[in-house]
């Protein structure tokens, strides 16, 4: 299995005149990690949101293994969005948010440590770190192969990321999946990574 | 403090529920007696038998106003749900197809929101023949733009949220989506621009029939007394229309403080103060 990004283009409409991305390309296979970091405002954010068809680029395109990702159903691609509390309805309780779109591993909700109690409140009455595991865990389905890490746990403190961390490595080795982890944290990218990519190698050098 | 304008706010939705429903059957049971003439008893100034005092007809003010309140407060309720009805399907349907669909009810919106209400009324209830019906469909057909466009903002800036596109990415299914993360949004907005449009829908059933373009004269309506009045004020029968007059006026600042108390409540803006 392998995601692609062609050339991407994209802009955001009625906001400024200059696109966001340009002529980015990027290739992900089945179980690699791959890390990439950049500094703020280059598109790191949006390029995941293009990947897991959250918007739609106006050229270049999305492929996976050759084909544009499936417009209905489960997507392959998931992105873990960067602030939990906007991820989740905040009207409604986490159970109905978690299962939502089908049945979950219960595995999965123990290995991530969501307990039975925090499905009874709503996203607003529980801390950034839990929000983001219930978040996490409605995303590991089985049709699931690529998984974006859009600075997903930067909101966790360092030992429940340690734990958080070494419950995906073991999660996506056992189910071959890819990921592409974007971070500020270079520590994070080079423990975690089998290779790290910096903006320059994706996108085409800008015209300013 | 928000204790308090719960309460208050509790309170006056009963009382304009208890009100509308007491009304509703007034009218059912006094459409006789606000009908019956008797010259023995014609042009009595307000008295203790009679509150609201009899017209040149001898026919009694009170039960005539009572079941003209009934019938605006019936007119009110249907025209008042039927436009909720019409905006929340066309300004959730124009957010969400886009497209040609959502430049067709937003012309639509500009069109109807372009004419003046009271013109646009007149138009389509004569369209329609005049009567209940006539004044019903125009005061519906008037009354749906400003919530339409209200629901059309909110749903667009809810198919932005960052949690109903991790919903549809995640393959829940679109009547799900659409009751367990639009509909619940919506209806703060829904309930406020209900409540507050039965007050205009009065207004203006009263005020369309006052001109002689909605419910027939032999029909008791608030707008058809008002009508008569006129005609008697300068002889100094002030009670045909002070009283009925008074009477609409309460009914509409009832309705308009609750929803207006509705809305700070359920306004995240205002909910917390």
């Amino acid at each position: 299995m392998t995601l692609e990004a062609k050339n991407l283009t994209f802009r955001y409409p009625r906001r400024g005149t200059g696109p966001v991305l340009e002529g980015v390309s990027l290739t992900l296979r089945a179980g690699e990690r791959v890390g990439l970091s950049a500094p703020s405002g280059r598109g790191k954010t949006t390029l995941c949101r293009l990947l897991a068809g959250w918007e739609t680029p106006q050229a270049g395109q999305v492929l996976l293994d050759g084909a544009p990702l499936p417009r209905r159903g489960f997507c392959p691609v998931q992105l873990l969005w960067q602030h939990p509390e906007e991820a989740a309805d905040p009207l409604l309780k986490l159970r109905t948010t978690l299962y939502e779109a089908g049945p979950v591993d219960p595995a999965v909700l123990e290995g991530l440590g969501v307990r039975d109690s925090w499905l009874e409140r709503y996203p607003s009455e529980l801390s950034g770190g839990e929000l983001q595991r219930v978040c996490i865990a409605r995303t590991l389905r089985p049709g699931l192969r690529f998984l974006l890490c859009d600075e997903a746990s930067a909101m966790l403190d360092l030992v429940t990321q340690a734990r958080l961390w070494r419950f995906l490595l073991d999660y996506g080795a056992r189910k071959n999946l890819g990921l592409l982890v974007v971070s500020h944290n270079a520590a994070l990218l080079e423990r975690v990574c089998t290779r790290v990519l910096a903006w320059e190698d994706i996108a085409a050098p800008r015209r300013t | 403090m928000t204790g308090n304008r719960r309460r208050s706010t509790l309170f006056l939705l009963i009382l304009a529920g208890g009100l509308l429903l007491a009304l509703a059957l007034a009218g059912g049971l006094l459409d006789d007696r606000a009908l019956t003439t008797d010259f023995s008893r014609k042009n009595l100034p307000p008295c203790p038998a009679y509150l609201f005092g009899t017209d040149w007809m001898g026919r009694d003010m009170l039960a005539r106003t009572l079941t003209g309140l009934s019938l605006s407060l019936r007119v009110g309720a249907l025209t008042a749900a039927a436009s909720a009805a019409i905006a929340l399907v066309l300004g959730t349907a124009s957010a969400a197809f886009g497209g040609w669909v959502d430049a067709l009810v937003s012309w639509l919106i500009h069109l109807v929101m372009g004419v003046p209400h009271i013109l646009l009324i007149i138009l389509v209830s004569l369209a329609c023949g005049r009567g209940f019906w006539g004044v019903t469909a125009g005061v519906t057909l008037t009354h749906w733009p400003a919530l339409a466009r209200l629901v059309r903002g909110e749903v667009l800036q809810l198919k932005g949220a960052p949690w109903l596109r991790m919903s549809r990415r995640l393959g829940a299914p679109r009547g799900k989506i659409l009751r367990n993360h639009i509909l619940p949004h919506l209806l703060p907005q829904f309930l406020t621009g209900l409540i507050l449009q039965f007050p205009h829908a009065i207004l203006h059933e009263a005020g369309v029939t006052f001109l002689g373009f909605g419910l027939p004269p032999e029909q008791p309506a608030i707008g058809v007394i008002l009508e008569e009045s006129m005609s008697y004020l300068t002889t100094g029968r002030w009670w045909l229309a002070l009283f009925p007059g008074l009477a609409l006026v309460l009914v509409v600042v009832l309705f308009a403080l609750a929803g207006e108390r509705l809305r700070l409540l359920l306004s995240p803006a205002s909910a917390q103060e």
